[in-house]
Parts: C-alpha cells; structure tokens; sequence
C-alpha cells in the first residue's frame, strides 16, 4: 500500500491557482469522498472529485446472496433511512416474483417508509445548519430520531440498520407499543419541526449563507438524472410515489413541494416541507390502520407460503410448513427467470433495482441504481465560480450519503 | 398519440429496420436490443423525436454473460420519459475482446459517472469518454472485478479460512 | 399488558450534586498527598480524552446518536471532539475501511502524537464485518494496531460508550514509561511504523 495515495496535480512555476485538497477524512465532507478544488484566491475554479473510499462491492457480493439475504445490503446503501432501501427491495422481489401485499401490509409499509423519510430529511437539514454553524438544531432533532429509533426496534429489533420486513410483508404484526409510540411521534413531534424551522427559516445568517449558491436549472438537473428533493428543488415536479405509485400510495393526499431556483436554499426548503408532508401521510396511514378490525388486523404479510417463512410452530406440526421451510431456506424455490427494474422514491431521489435472475438461487446479475451517485456528478457544475464556503454548504444540502454514492 | 410500447416498436423498427430487434416486455417494460455501432443514433433518435422524447437517462450497466461468445457484455440503457411516464430498456451486445461502445456522455451528462462504473466493474471500452478512468476500485487495479470469472473474496487474505466458510 | 411508553420510567435521585473522580491510592497528609506519578497522569488523561471521529459509514451515524443528548458520550470527559489528528489522542475508527482508503488511516494514525490509542467500532472495522470482498480491508489492524474492538453492526450507543471506557481503563492503568518501551517499538516495527 502506497502511503502517498493522494495523488495531486503537477505544479509548475506559472501556476495562478491554489490546489485544496478537500480529503476524504475532513469535518465538512459527511462520509468520505474526496475533493480536489483549484481555488483562485477564494473562488473556486475546478474540482476533480474522487469516491470510492468505500466501495464495499455490494454487486458482486448479491450475486453470492439468495433474494433475501440481500435485504441486508440494501439497508447499508443510505444508512439514514434505511427501512426504504428495504421496503424497495421487497417491492422489487414481489415484482419478479409475482406477490401481491394485501392492504393493511401496504399502509403499514407507507407508514415505516415515510418516517425513515422523516429521518433521512431530518439530519439532512440539520447537517446543514451545523455547516453553517447553528449546531443547536442537530442536537436537538437528534432526540426525536432517537424516537424513529425506538418505533423501528419495536417493529424489527434494530435501530439504524434495519433489514425490516420480508418478501410479502413483516415479520412480524405491530406491537401495542409501537403503535403508541407512533401516536407519541405523531402528537409531539409537530412541535419540535416547528421550531427547527424556526431556527433557519426567515433566518438572515442563514438565508444569505445558501440563498443563490448551488443553484442548477431544471433543464440540466435532468440531463445529469437528478431527482428526489435536488431535482424538485429546481423546479420539476417528479416524485416516484405519485407517477408510478408502489404500496398504495395512490390512496394518500399528499402534495409535492417544488422549489424554483435549485439552491440551497430551495433544497432545505423543499426537505423541510416533505417532513411536513411526511408527517401528514404517517398519520392518515395511521387511522387506516386502525380501521382495520378483527381477524384483518391481524394480517401482517401476504399468503405466499413459497417464498414467507412459514410459522415455527407450524414448521413443527404440519408437513407442508416443513417443506416451504426447508426449500426456502435451502434455495429449492421456484424463482422464474427474467429481469426487472424496480425504483422506489428514497431520501435523495430514485432508488432503483435492477435484478436480473436467472431461476438460480441467486440473482444473475444485481444493480443499485443510486441516486447520490448520478447526481455527485453535477457538483463541479453546481460551484464552478462560487467561494469555498459555498462549496461546503453545497456539498451538505445535496446529502450525499457515502454509502450510497460507492455502493 | 400514446406512447404505447407498439407505437414505440414501430416507430423504431420504421427508422432502424432490421438493425433493432428481439424486442420483449418483461414485466411490463419494452426492451430491445441493437448492435453497437448504432447505438448512439438509437439515443439520438429516441431523445429528439417529438413524439418519444426519452430525454432521462436513468441508468447505464452492464452484464457479463461469458457463455455467449461474441457477445459476452451487455451494455443496458434505461430510459425514460418523464411527461408521457414510459420506461425503456435498451441492450447493446459486444464481445469481450474488444469491447468498445460508443459512449453516451455527450447527450446525456449523467451518463459520464455511469460509464466509468462500468467501465471500472467490466472493462467496456466507451469511445470518446472526456475522462475513462476507474472511479470506485483502487485506480491500481488490474482486472475487472465483476467479471464472472472473478472471485468475489480478496485471495490475499489471512485471517480468514474459507474451508469455515463452506468454500474452499 | 403492553408497558407504558415513557423515556425515565424509574427516577432515581442524585446521590451528590457532584460527581467526582475516585482518588488513587497513596498517602495523605496535612498538605500533601504522596502517589505514583503514572496513576496521576492516568486520572487526568482518562477523564479528558480528545477523541478523533473517524466515521466512514454507518456506524458513523450511531457516533452522532451516541453523541446527541440522549446517550451523551461528553459525560465521560469527551466533549470536545475534534477533526486534526495533530490534536487528538483516540482514534475512533467507525465504519467499513476499504483498500482506498486504508493509506489514509495509516496516514491519520501517523500523524497523530504519542500517546495515542485506537478503538475499532463496528464489524467491518474490526474484521471486515459482512463485506468479505475484494476491496475491504478486512479489519483495521491489518495497517495499524489497534486497543479496542466494538462488536455490533452498527454497534449499540451503549456499547461505543462500553468501549470507550474499557479505553479509560487502559489509559488509566498505563505505565507512563509505555510508548518508549521496547515491546511497543516492536509492535510499531511490525505495522511498518517508525
């Protein structure tokens, strides 16, 4: 292993600019990446961007993986919202494999996914106030993620990586206590948004600090395939859960905040607004859920017995139970050859799945279509001219998660 | 007129002919392949029709299917069409001894990133990219590592014994 | 029964308005108070540790938990985490370190002044954790030499807090003659590390 690994740009004598290594180890960059920024004075003239510090192989280690098993590598793309990844994946699954989730399986879904939105925005937004330096609004939603946290523990058992849910549905039914804690989250969390807005909102340090720096428009967002809150902040209004509705979404009102400019300060506006929206969708999902009763409150995953581990009590007794258990866990099951692609809405945009089997027990071929990679791309566009500071503050209100620009 | 998977087969088969072919619709999403020399004039044709308009590029990978010989790597472009909200799947077939396509990144910026992942992972050769380089392995590597042939685990490594982990 | 949702279910009162550090042994007097030298640099530097996040993934994300209000990692004396290694004495490696990036931890540790001690939070930073493939590094200690592991992926707040006082311990049990030791030169020489 070399120990000059960075490799910096020749010098020479006639040289007018300053060579800033933006590293990958660096409190401004959130995750590692690196930045090679050709400054002049203290406006930036290029950059040369370098990823890859952390690429963890997750293609070519799902090609080793039965479907799911991968569940566990999705949850490491973008760790911040974790459950989505999942969630996308399942969706991803059913689709091959032809499943059907019932209703009640969907809204609680919708109800998982919007609170990891809530989470991913959450420390998005908060990020960038620390970059602007207002630490008080992170340490403060801090504790109501830790709330997300504990809601995610009740459903599956673990907190930040989740692997929550199975193909067709849960694992297991919503405890009491997680729909208490959901209805806590519902009635104070309101509050604290509220006053986390208030803090940058119509805030002068903070309003000049992003106001016209970063910005893109809406013609080359699209060209370098942004989407999610950058691409709505400049002004096109596509969101995957109204165009290609996934898990009945189609039964939630909703709408879809779009930003004019593309700045930064559109983007913190435009997350701020869909934790509102967020917000609201959890709890119309909410009292459908309650409205189910009886035997249908029950239902917590779809009937499909050859790919949803049966009950281990009927794995004990029955015989059918015991062959879907041996043939599922031993990769006997009947996966149809084919491939398909599967996108849902993450954090940051389109998370996409493209899966291409081959009836083995594995995927032939597996490709994360990640949306923090697609549009890292644009950054040298995004600060070409603008000062250093700018450049910070942009490389934070895009929420580049690293896990999900190396993969 | 809607965009219908028809319309967008006829379409196509009017402008390229013979050149377009093996279309399918797996799970609802039409898919074709052509060969590679045309591949940027297929781009060019489905972005600037009026009437098409696949001016979204969502992603660009390849696979590796080292038993078809002389087309060993696919180059798969996915399309989309925002207003209408038609998705599209395009193949390009190479073989593996040269495998030099024409890259994409002119028409669409996004493609620029997405090549050299595929180029990093399978070693396609993408004609008149600004800059090809490795981007997510160590720039020293040597091999292409999503190659079939390759083994996922680093064989250098001491600490594990895969004969524990059922492989060796 | 399902237990009511509530964060402070018992209240436990303060048992002192202060809290303070236990003295080392020694002997008192009017005046005066006779220890070994080492115990008292232990006390001090345990109860003052300047740590250095390293967080790469998503380990790094429970570090911010772990600091947020909730779980409070400045309790323990580390409130003032800073990014220079010149300034720091842990080094908190959390996350998966690839082959790209393992240059630049060595780079980090080299920099950093003696004493200085290395906690490896999370699985892949201890062995490479579920990614055993071609470009991660399969554990930290593979480029330099580590005090303690935190199992977990990600690991509990609980548990980084758990490791980082097992760090207290050793630096509180440490010899101050430790870092010009021939052992510890040797460990270094078998890192590569001068």
């Amino acid at each position: 292993m070399k120990d000059q690994h960075i490799k910096l740009p020749e010098g020479s004598i006639e040289k007018t600019t300053t060579t800033l290594n933006l590293g990958p180890t660096h409190p401004a960059t959130h995750g590692v990446m690196q930045n090679i920024l050709e400054l002049d004075g203290e406006r930036v003239v290029s950059t040369e961007q370098t990823i890859g510090y952390i690429h963890r192989a997750f293609e070519k280690l799902a090609e080793r993986r039965p479907l799911y098993q991968i569940t566990t590598l999705t949850d490491r793309l973008n760790y911040c919202s974790s459950p989505i990844n999942n969630m996308g994946w399942h969706m991803t699954c059913e689709k091959l494999l032809g499943v059907k989730t019932p209703k009640r399986v969907d809204y609680l879904r919708v109800i998982i996914m919007e609170l990891s939105r809530i989470s991913d925005h959450l420390i998005c937004n908060s990020i960038v106030g620390v970059d602007a330096g207002a630490y008080t609004g992170f340490l403060y939603v801090m504790q109501y993620r830790e709330l997300i946290y504990e809601i995610y523990e009740e459903v599956c058992g673990a907190r930040l990586t989740t692997n929550m849910g199975r193909i067709g549905g849960f694992e297991r039914n919503f405890s009491d206590v997680a729909f208490q804690k959901i209805e806590k989250f519902l009635k104070e969390y309101p509050v604290v948004l509220k006053e986390f807005e208030d803090l940058f909102i119509r805030n002068r340090i903070f309003m000049d600090r992003t106001k016209d720096t970063g910005g893109i428009s809406a013609e080359r967002a699209l060209n370098y395939g942004f989407t999610g809150p950058n691409l709505r902040a400049a002004g096109v209004d596509y969101d995957l859960r109204v165009h290609q509705p996934y898990s009945s979404y189609e039964d939630f009102k909703f709408n879809i905040p779009v930003g004019n400019t593309g700045d930064n300060y559109d983007r913190w506006l435009v997350r701020q607004r869909e934790m509102w929206e967020s917000l609201s969708i959890v709890e119309q999902a909410y009292r459908k859920v309650q409205d189910f009763k009886g035997k249908e409150a029950d239902v917590y995953h779809a009937d499909v017995p050859a790919y949803y581990l049966p009950e281990k009590a009927d794995v004990y007794t029955k015989m059918e139970a015991l062959i879907y258990h041996f043939k599922i866990v031993m990769g006997e099951t009947e996966i149809p050859k084919g491939e398909v692609y599967h996108a849902v809405e993450g954090g940051n945009g389109e998370l996409g799945f493209y899966l291409i089997s081959d009836g083995g027990r594995t995927p032939y071929r597996l490709h994360f279509r990640r949306p923090c990679f697609v549009y890292y791309q644009a950054y040298e566009e995004l600060i070409k001219g603008s000062m250093l500071s700018d450049a910070i503050m942009t490389m934070s209100s895009l929420n580049l998660i690293a896990g999900e620009l190396d993969a | 007129m809607s965009l219908t998977s028809e319309y967008i087969q006829q379409r196509l088969q009017d402008k390229f002919g013979e050149q377009v072919g093996s279309f399918e619709q797996p799970y609802g999403m039409l898919t074709f392949e052509a060969p590679k020399e045309i591949n940027l004039k297929v781009l060019n044709f489905l972005f600037d029709d009026p009437h098409l308009q696949f001016r979204f590029l969502t992603d660009l990978t390849a696979v590796h299917y080292p038993d078809q010989t002389g087309r060993e790597l696919a180059v798969v472009y996915h399309l989309h069409n925002l207003s209408a909200n038609v998705r599209l799947r395009f193949k390009v077939f190479t073989d593996i001894q040269t495998p030099d396509v024409y890259t994409a990144s002119g028409l669409f910026s996004a493609a620029n990133w997405m090549e050299r992942e595929t180029y990093d992972f399978f070693g396609v050769n993408f004609v008149g990219h600004p800059n090809l380089k490795r981007i997510l392995n160590v720039d020293e590597m040597d091999y292409f590592p999503l190659r079939k042939e390759f083994p996922l685990e680093d064989q250098t490594r001491i600490d594990k014994d895969d004969a524990m982990f059922g492989r060796g | 029964m399902p237990r009511p949702v509530s964060y402070n279910l018992i209240q436990k009162p303060l048992e002192a308005d202060l809290s303070m550090a236990e003295l080392p042994e020694g002997n008192m007097g009017e005046g005066f108070f006779a220890t070994s030298l080492s115990k008292v640099v232990g006390l001090a530097r345990k109860n003052s540790i300047w740590p250095l996040p390293f967080a790469t993934s998503c380990c790094g994300i429970e570090f911010m938990a772990t600091m947020g209000s909730h779980y409070d990692l400045s309790r323990f004396g580390s409130e003032r985490v800073g990014f220079s290694p010149r300034q720091c004495d842990l080094l908190m490696v959390m996350g998966t370190i690839a082959k790209k990036m393992g240059p630049v931890v060595k780079q980090v540790y080299l920099q950093m002044a003696e004493p200085r001690w290395v906690i490896a939070v999370g699985a892949c930073a201890s062995s490479g954790g579920i990614f055993d493939t071609y470009s991660v590094l399969q554990g930290i200690d593979q480029v330099i030499p580590v005090d303690v592991y935190v199992p977990g992926c990600p690991p509990r707040p609980e548990a980084i807090i758990d490791g980082v006082m097992r760090i207290q311990d050793l630096v509180e049990k440490e010899s101050i003659r430790r870092r010009n030791s021939d052992q510890y030169r040797a460990l270094l020489e078998s890192y590569g590390i001068q």
